[in-house]
């Protein structure tokens, strides 16, 4: 269970300041897929760095399975990172220079795992995005769609907690990007934790949540059906 | 300590190393191999430099050992003796004996057609010397430049050192005298003492060995006839030992038998002038100065060629540490690099240096005015050069990388 207590940002640029959080308060269930939406500037992304711990709160709580992630070190940060979240960047985030297969091993040789055991998971991973058949690829040897699908076979690679997603379709024409909201669904199925955000209502209706944001305060907060 | 991050540093250091620009690559490794033949070659000239003319004193004056007259005598006492022990020594492998007498060579005085002309002349050691003997330790017959070698019969025939000549040393000063217009085939007057012989110049020697080219050389026994000397004692024997056998050794035996009471006793090290040492550690000196900037150079280059590449990589290495890579990896991956182009540069310039450069300046020495400069390099000098390089790349990579793995990660993924 991930607990948001009275969560604020605010950002300080010199002496002017911008509120983009303001007091943010919810609480997301195991198990359950959730759109966080809003119009452009509402504190979607803001909001998700700092639940996937990619960002610090200026203040306020993010409570995961009872650990309070504000209190933990920049080191354990990061091993949490590596070991329970996973995350799917709208522009991919993948590395150039690493191969689809080695894109989605490094995270599991970097948890310790031996490179047989992790390229052997890597394999799996791409097979569960239907991109078995090129794991030998360079990023730009991939079209738009297959680099996000390698970016998703990344994130849940290692089984992470909770899954995060920035805008995963944004760049991606609508065949792609029902690929990437259809395989979300089926990992939500499988009982994968996930938090999108999204500005498309079509894909937020697929969630089972939306929390919807404004002027970075929770507007709206409704199960979907 | 875990070894993780070590080994995903070297995964990531790898994939960039293959998929960075092969110009750009071949460009860092040409710089890594020019500073190492910076560090290693400009001293290793210098030094050689010196170690040319050190090297040329012993093999062609002083031998391993040299035993000299005392300065208040005439000559080496008890020379039968020294050289009776010395011929019994299984150590010793050749001697050469010389006598020497202070004298000048006058030429000129035959055109000379008024009393108040003056004659050219020029002072030197006349070292009478056996022919055969003395060209088997140096190989002096082969230092000739012009003329040719002395015989044992030759009568009234001298050699000259190139510095008795102003066409070998043009140097014009009051208290240098040398002939200008005697060469070989002149006819001149050769005074020793209240002696004067008119002799023929039969060869210039040029041995860029300071003593020999201030030399007159002519056939021992006719020296000893000039000079009146009718027992054997010499004033200089040059000992060559063999090979492996300390000159100091065979020294201890000839004072242990008490001989350094009538002559001077010195291993080539003892002999060897003291402007040479003092040239020797001054041009080291320099050659490490030079080296040095070379070092801060390649440090420089190493910590641009990182840094500009870890700045343009900024966004990776902000994904890296997003999804959870500990930044020690992304460090490491840098070293890793550096390390790659520090050992491939080094690695080209130890082969090009022991594969070409040594070997071929040892059978073709520089022909420096006073030596013939080798490139003098050792295993440890030059292995100490790689470890300071690799030092120093290392941490001029380390640097900048740290610089830019410690930014916001965020920011970092952001490009802001
Ligand atoms: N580093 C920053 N400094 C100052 N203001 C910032 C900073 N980052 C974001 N903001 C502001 O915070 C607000 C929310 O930004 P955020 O990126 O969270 O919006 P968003 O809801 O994700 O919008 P979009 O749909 O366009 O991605 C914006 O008004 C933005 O200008
Ligand atoms: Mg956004």
């Amino acid at each position: 269970m991930i607990e948001i207590k009275n969560l604020i940002k605010t950002y300080h640029d010199g002496k002017v300041e911008t509120p983009v959080l303001k007091d943010i308060n919810f609480s997301i269930e195991d198990g359950e897929f959730v759109a966080i939406m809003g119009r452009s500037g509402a504190g979607k992304s803001t909001l998700l760095y700092q639940i996937s711990l990619l960002d610090h709160p200026s203040s306020g709580d993010i409570i995961i399975d009872g650990v309070n992630a504000t209190d933990l070190s920049s080191d354990d940060r990061t091993k949490y990172r590596l070991h329970k979240l996973g995350y799917v960047f709208q522009d991919y985030a993948l590395l150039p220079d690493l191969t689809a297969l080695e894109n989605v091993a490094l995270p599991l040789i970097m948890q310790g795992k031996t490179t047989e055991h992790a390229y052997s998971v890597a394999k799996k991973a791409l097979d569960r995005v239907n991109l078995g058949h090129r794991p030998g690829n360079l990023p730009s040897q991939l079209s738009g769609g297959e680099q996000q699908r390698v970016s998703v076979a990344r994130a849940i690679a290692h089984k992470p907690k909770i899954l995060f997603a920035d805008e995963p379709t944004a760049n991606l024409d609508t065949e792609s990007s029902r690929v990437v909201i259809d395989l979300f669904k089926e990992l939500h199925k499988e009982g994968q934790t996930i938090i999108m955000v999204t500005h498309e209502e079509e894909y937020g209706k697929m969630t089972e949540r939306t929390i919807r944001l404004s002027d970075g305060k929770v507007v709206e907060d409704r199960k979907n059906r | 300590m875990s070894f993780v991050p070590i080994r995903v540093g070297f995964f990531l250091a790898i994939r960039q190393i293959k998929h960075a620009s092969l110009w750009t690559t071949i460009l860092i490794m040409f710089v890594m191999t020019l500073t190492f033949l910076n560090l290693v070659v400009i001293n290793g000239v210098l030094v050689g430099l010196m170690q040319g003319a050190v090297t040329a004193e012993k093999n062609k004056y002083t031998g391993d050992l040299i035993i000299s007259n005392l300065n208040q005598k005439a000559y080496i006492e008890n020379t039968s003796g020294i050289l009776n022990i010395l011929n019994g020594l299984p150590q010793v492998s050749l001697l050469s004996g010389r006598y020497l007498a202070g004298g000048t060579v006058e030429s000129g005085y035959k055109t000379k057609t008024r009393d108040s002309d003056v004659t050219e002349s020029a002072g030197g050691v006349i070292a009478g010397i056996d022919p055969v003997k003395e060209n088997n330790f140096s190989g002096i017959g082969g230092l000739m430049i012009e003329g040719s070698y002395l015989a044992p019969d030759d009568y009234d025939k001298i050699l000259l050192g190139a510095d008795l000549l102003y066409k070998y040393t043009p140097i014009d000063t009051p208290g240098l005298k040398n002939l200008k217009t005697a060469g070989v085939g002149s006819l001149v007057r050769l005074h020793i003492g209240s002696t004067t012989r008119e002799v023929l110049i039969k060869g210039i020697v040029k041995s860029k060995v300071g003593e020999l080219d201030q030399r007159i050389f002519m056939v021992d026994s006719q020296l000893r006839s000039i000079i009146g000397r009718d027992d054997l004692n010499l004033n200089e024997i040059s000992v060559v030992l063999k090979p492996g056998v300390d000159p100091l050794f065979v020294k201890n035996i000839l004072v242990k038998n008490g001989f350094d009471q009538g002559a001077k006793i010195q291993t080539y090290l003892e002999a060897q002038p003291k402007f040479l040492k003092d040239i020797a550690q001054t041009f080291s000196l320099l050659g490490n100065m030079l080296g040095s900037i070379g070092l801060v150079v390649a440090s420089i280059t190493i910590f641009i060629v990182i840094f500009v590449n870890a700045i343009t990589r900024r966004k990776f290495i902000g994904i890296l540490k997003g999804i959870g890579i500990d930044s020690r990896a992304i460090e490491y991956s840098y070293i890793f690099q550096s390390i790659f182009y520090a050992l491939s540069g080094t690695g080209l310039g130890v082969l090009f240096l022991y594969g070409f450069l040594v070997p071929y300046v040892n059978a073709h020495p520089i022909n420096f005015p006073f030596s013939d400069g080798i490139i003098y390099v050792t295993v440890a000098g030059t292995s100490i050069r790689v470890i300071i390089l690799l030092i120093t790349t290392v941490v001029a990579g380390y640097i900048p990388a740290r610089i830019i793995v410690k930014r916001n990660t965020l920011d970092a993924i952001l490009g802001r």
